[in-house]
């Protein structure tokens, strides 16, 4: 008999992805090795993601930092139409996240339509901020002297977020975008349980204009990663979100976060409903306000 | 891999008779084995160096800094600077060593010295048209002797390329000799004259080989690999070679050298892996700072990081040491 090789051989091995970290533009295995095993909703096996180690938030921290100059100078304008082409790129992978979020989140595949409909807008409404931002949360300020007096918000720097672990996109995009659209540079850690959705997230990033090492993703336990973000000393801000309901970790997290004065998002009691509005909160809790006294009249 | 066989010092002796016999000598070396080379170089920085071996190499690499300011805007302030940091790099920790040198131009090597007074740094000062050498003699010589009377301890020297490149090896050594001869000082002793090679420019490892051994026969003190000027500078496998050629120059002649890699070098980790390969290669007398210097500038703020997280097992960032 000979055998012929067919378009649709029945013997055809499954091609899986390896899910790996997202650091500096580049998808790294975890400098440890490790790897754990992510289950659907329901225990089945899914796949295999890569455990990040304290070296590997390091790395991902250092890519922020090199990485925050282009972004925070780069025009809003600019930083607007990049994420915009973010929501146009995960439009065409809608399919593939609603699988993703399902099997994460064990909801029916209207329900994740929905949600990764709502993760794209959410990314719309944030990008339509980037070059509005400045005049809501700025001013000029009536002074008593012969100045032009104003305040402008500049980005705080290096952000580590620590993603909700429930909402494996919606909750990670609406934590996300507030942060980067003003020019901040992020180190995300993404749900333990659920990072599949995440990974994907960071190859539309890696394909729609997002600089590298603007977004930076580690998955695995908040365990290994948060306390070295907590205590670095080149990050300059931490979002305790993923933290919710653990208020001992969220507690120590906070006192490491203590030494270099970092602005701090408390966690919230349980994970907030990431359907609701968002309004401006977030982006200004990762701003710094600049005010200029302009002499004039001489 | 290959290593000279050349125990005899008459056969030294021999080799700067005459032009000839130097050629000779240099082109009898062996050649280098370039995968052999790299493959050691490889396997040597796959060492891992942890906890209580590793704050001790952070150290040692500090104290073996030439902490180096070669620009031509450098000015008065800048040096000063760089000294208040030499003397002391962690102002926050007492227990931080200082850095061996300051490496500045000959011009500024009176402020150095001011700046550095009685710290036991020391002032190392580029000379002879650096970083070309492309000057007369007399000039070069002159330029040496104005470091040296201004007090420079060391003095960094660069090769004529040119020449040596194109087999006048005779020229390079009388160079290097007479520059040797312009570190005199008036009490009879001199001034540390270290040889800069300017390996980026040699084109092969075998010239490399010959370009240290036509040095440490002309009398230098240490041999350098670059200028910092020229890519590549430093490289591991080229500071390999120069490894071997000190370690086998002691062997042959009882006279120890010393070797620095310059330009490059800006991580911690890089560092440690320079000296693992020092210690495996010439072996652990050159673990000093009399006898290994690393030429650096942003070295020593990743040094100064990794102490620091070492010490409060948290990462610190750039903003908190000074940018020089």
């Amino acid at each position: 008999m000979v055998w012929r090789p067919t378009l649709q051989s029945e013997s055809r091995l499954d091609v899986r992805k390896t899910y790996k970290l997202y650091v500096g533009g580049a998808f790294p295995r975890s400098e440890s090795g490790r790897s754990y095993v992510v289950h659907d909703s329901r225990g089945r096996f899914l796949a295999n993601a890569a455990a990040a180690s304290r070296k590997d938030a390091r790395d991902a921290v250092q890519a922020a930092r090199k990485a925050f100059g282009g972004w925070s100078g780069a025009t809003a304008y600019n930083r607007g139409q990049v994420l915009y082409r973010v929501a146009e790129v995960m439009e065409g992978r809608h399919d593939q996240f609603v699988e993703e979020v399902a099997a994460s989140e064990g909801i029916t595949r209207p329900r994740a339509q929905r949600s990764v409909s709502a993760a794209i807008d959410r990314l719309v409404w944030y990008a339509g901020w980037a070059d509005k931002l400045a005049q809501v949360v700025g001013a000029t300020n009536p002074v008593a002297g012969p100045y032009f007096d104003f305040s402008v918000p500049e980005p705080t720097g290096v952000v580590a977020v620590l993603a909700p672990q429930k909402s494996s996109l919606l909750g990670l995009v609406s934590v996300v975008a507030p942060v980067v659209v003003s020019g901040n540079t992020a180190v995300v850690a993404s749900s333990r349980d659920r990072p599949l959705p995440a990974i994907t997230l960071c190859e539309v990033l890696a394909t729609s204009d997002v600089p590298g090492g603007v977004v930076n993703m580690l998955t695995g336990s908040l365990a290994d990663t948060a306390p070295t973000l907590a205590s670095h000393m080149d990050v300059n801000a931490i979002d305790l979100t993923g933290a919710a309901g653990d208020d001992e970790h969220a507690t120590a997290l906070e006192v490491a976060a203590v030494d270099n004065l970092k602005r701090v998002l408390r966690a919230p009691a349980s994970e907030p409903d990431w359907t609701q509005s968002p309004g401006l909160d977030r982006m200004r809790r990762f701003l710094e306000m600049k005010t200029v006294w302009h002499p004039i009249g001489v | 891999m290959a290593t000279p066989v050349l125990t005899s010092t008459d056969a030294l002796r021999d080799a700067v008779s005459t032009p000839a016999a130097l050629r000779r000598f240099l082109h009898g070396l062996p050649g280098v084995d370039q995968v052999g080379c790299e493959a050691r170089v490889a396997t040597l920085s796959s060492r891992s160096i942890k906890t209580t071996s590793k704050q001790w190499a952070l150290d040692l690499a500090i104290s073996m800094i030439d902490l180096t300011t070669l620009e031509g805007q450098d000015t008065l302030g800048k040096v000063r600077a760089l000294c208040a940091k030499g003397r002391r790099p962690d102002p926050a920790d007492p227990t931080c060593p200082p850095v061996a040198a300051i490496c500045v131009y000959p011009d500024m090597v009176v402020t150095a010295k001011e700046g550095l007074d009685g710290s036991g740094v020391q002032v190392a000062s580029v000379a002879t048209a650096f970083p070309s050498g492309r000057a007369t003699l007399d000039i070069k010589l002159q330029d040496t002797r104005a470091a040296v009377a201004d007090g420079a301890d060391e003095i960094d020297m660069v090769i004529d390329r040119g020449a040596f490149l194109s087999g006048s090896y005779q020229q390079v050594f009388d160079e290097i000799v007479a520059v040797k001869q312009a570190c005199g000082r008036p009490g009879g002793d001199s001034a540390h004259l270290k040889v800069i090679m300017e390996t980026g420019e040699l084109a092969t490892y075998d010239n490399v080989r010959r370009a240290s051994w036509l040095s440490m026969l002309a009398g230098a003190d240490f041999i350098k690999t670059s200028t910092g000027k020229v890519q590549p500078a430093a490289t591991m496998p080229v500071t390999l070679i120069m490894l071997e050629a000190v370690r086998d120059f002691r062997e042959a002649t009882g006279r120890m050298v010393g070797v620095k890699p310059a330009g490059g070098i800006s991580t911690a980790k890089d560092a440690i892996k320079y000296l693992v390969m020092v210690n495996e290669t010439a072996g652990d007398d050159w673990l000093d700072p009399h006898w290994f210097r690393f030429g650096a500038s942003r070295l020593l703020n990743d040094l100064l990081m990794q102490r620091t997280k070492m010490t409060t097992g948290r990462y610190s960032g750039p903003d908190y040491f000074t940018l020089d």
